[in-house]
């Protein structure tokens, strides 16, 4: 039946919130029953004449089918690429290599790409510019309770002083500067 | 004792800065401009659509932060007011990055569509800032591309190419939002409904967007 194999890639997003590996060989299946609907259709098209209109209803059938299939792989495509964009603002520039062992190499390269476009518009937002990906909470106090994750080694601050980050240790530190930290998981807020 | 000192310093300090603003600008004092930024940021947050932007105002807002760390560099760490002074900061930093993130979120969504509405008007009218339709312009180009490698290129001549018409969404103006009247206006013409409503100033109301849009763009409306 047409459509079923695009159909298919829908469902893989549906099924998971997480960027899976980019389901090539179903891409490809689609890509080719796209060509091939496009071909017999070219065929049929000289066939009609005014006595033998017949061969229409199916180049219709046909029309249609390979639209939802181009529909298919674009959203398949566009909901990969919306999942990326939220990494990159959760995560910032650099992918952890799970994700991009998941990729293909036009989505790496999207992924830089837009990298680049944001860098270049937050550059460009007052005199010196602004990370808008920070100030993501609205601030309830300055320093916040935090417990490292992992070993980050020394950190050092806006003021210059120097906090080692060790796994398993408790520090108060302001909460500006760590919530970058924070989302990429090197430490964990500590709520009281 | 000593906290009552602090915060009488506190207070003429503040009355520097403001009076510093009004001198580079006379139109805007920084509590109405803090204030007018609060406004802005609350009405792109609930509206479907993008507004106006507000460069100015963010760039004032940025120049006042910058200027207020200046001053709080002179002061000794352990000072009462080095805390109050970085925590209005960040308040202020988190308002401003939330209003330009919000407002990058709807151009992304809907980028075709702004910059095809800001094709017909002029620059200066234009709703995004130069910046923003330089990001708008190079994210569908890179959607484009995306697209284009990965499968337009693979398919037949008639519907390979990247339709803008059909990829471009239009944000939905007809859904209800919370409003505040600023001032009393007379005569809205409620959508699918041949009646006319009356805000009183200070009033507030459940209302479709797109009957409202005109009056939040010239600060008659407040969305809430």
């Amino acid at each position: 039946m047409f459509g079923k194999e695009a159909i298919k890639l829908i469902h893989e997003l549906d099924q998971c919130e997480e960027i899976k590996p980019f389901n090539e060989a179903i891409f490809q299946q689609v890509l080719e029953e796209i060509n091939s609907l496009y071909e017999q259709n070219s065929k049929d098209v000289s066939t009609i004449t005014e006595t033998n209109t017949a061969p229409r209803n199916s180049v219709i059938v046909r029309h249609f089918a390979m639209n939802r299939n181009k529909r298919c792989l674009l959203t398949y495509l566009y909901h990969r690429l919306r999942r990326l964009r939220q990494i990159r603002w959760e995560l910032g520039s650099i992918l952890p290599s799970e994700i991009t062992a998941n990729l293909v190499s036009a989505e790496s390269h999207w992924f830089q790409a837009y990298s680049k476009s944001l860098a270049t518009y937050m550059r460009s937002i007052g005199e010196d510019g602004l990370n808008i990906m920070n100030d993501v909470h609205p601030p309830k106090s300055l320093y916040i309770e935090v417990r490292c994750v992992q070993d980050y080694g020394k950190f050092e601050f806006d003021d210059g002083q120097i906090v080692n980050l060790k796994e398993n240790t408790y520090h108060l530190l302001p909460r500006s500067q760590c919530e970058a930290l924070i989302r990429q998981g090197v430490l964990e807020h500590v709520s009281s | 004792m000593e906290t009552k000192n602090s915060e009488s310093e506190y207070s003429t300090e503040h009355n520097e800065n403001v009076s510093h603003l009004e001198e580079s600008d006379d139109e805007m004092t920084a509590e109405r401009a803090l204030q007018a930024l609060e406004n802005a940021w609350l009405n792109e947050k609930f509206s479907p659509e993008l507004l106006p932007h507000q460069l100015e105002l963010v760039e004032c807002m940025l120049e006042q932060i910058s200027h207020m760390e200046e001053n709080l560099k002179k002061l000794e760490k352990g000072d009462i007011r080095l805390n109050i002074h970085t925590m209005e900061i960040n308040r202020i930093r988190f308002i401003i990055s939330s209003y330009l993130r919000k407002r990058l979120d709807k151009i992304e969504e809907y980028a075709i569509y702004f910059l095809s509405e800001d094709a017909n008007r002029s620059s200066e009218e234009a709703f995004m800032t130069p910046a923003e339709t330089h990001f708008a312009r190079e994210y569908v180009s890179s959607v484009e591309s995306l697209f284009t490698t990965l499968a337009l290129q693979h398919m037949p001549r008639r519907i390979k190419d990247f339709e803008l018409n059909a990829m471009s969404s239009k944000p939905n103006l007809n859904k209800h939002v919370f409003i505040r009247a600023n001032k009393a206006t007379d005569g809205i013409l409620i959508p699918g409904n041949m009646n006319e409503q009356d805000f009183k100033e200070d009033s507030q109301h459940i209302i479709q967007y797109a009957a409202i849009a005109h009056l939040v763009k010239n600060g008659h409306v407040q969305l809430i």
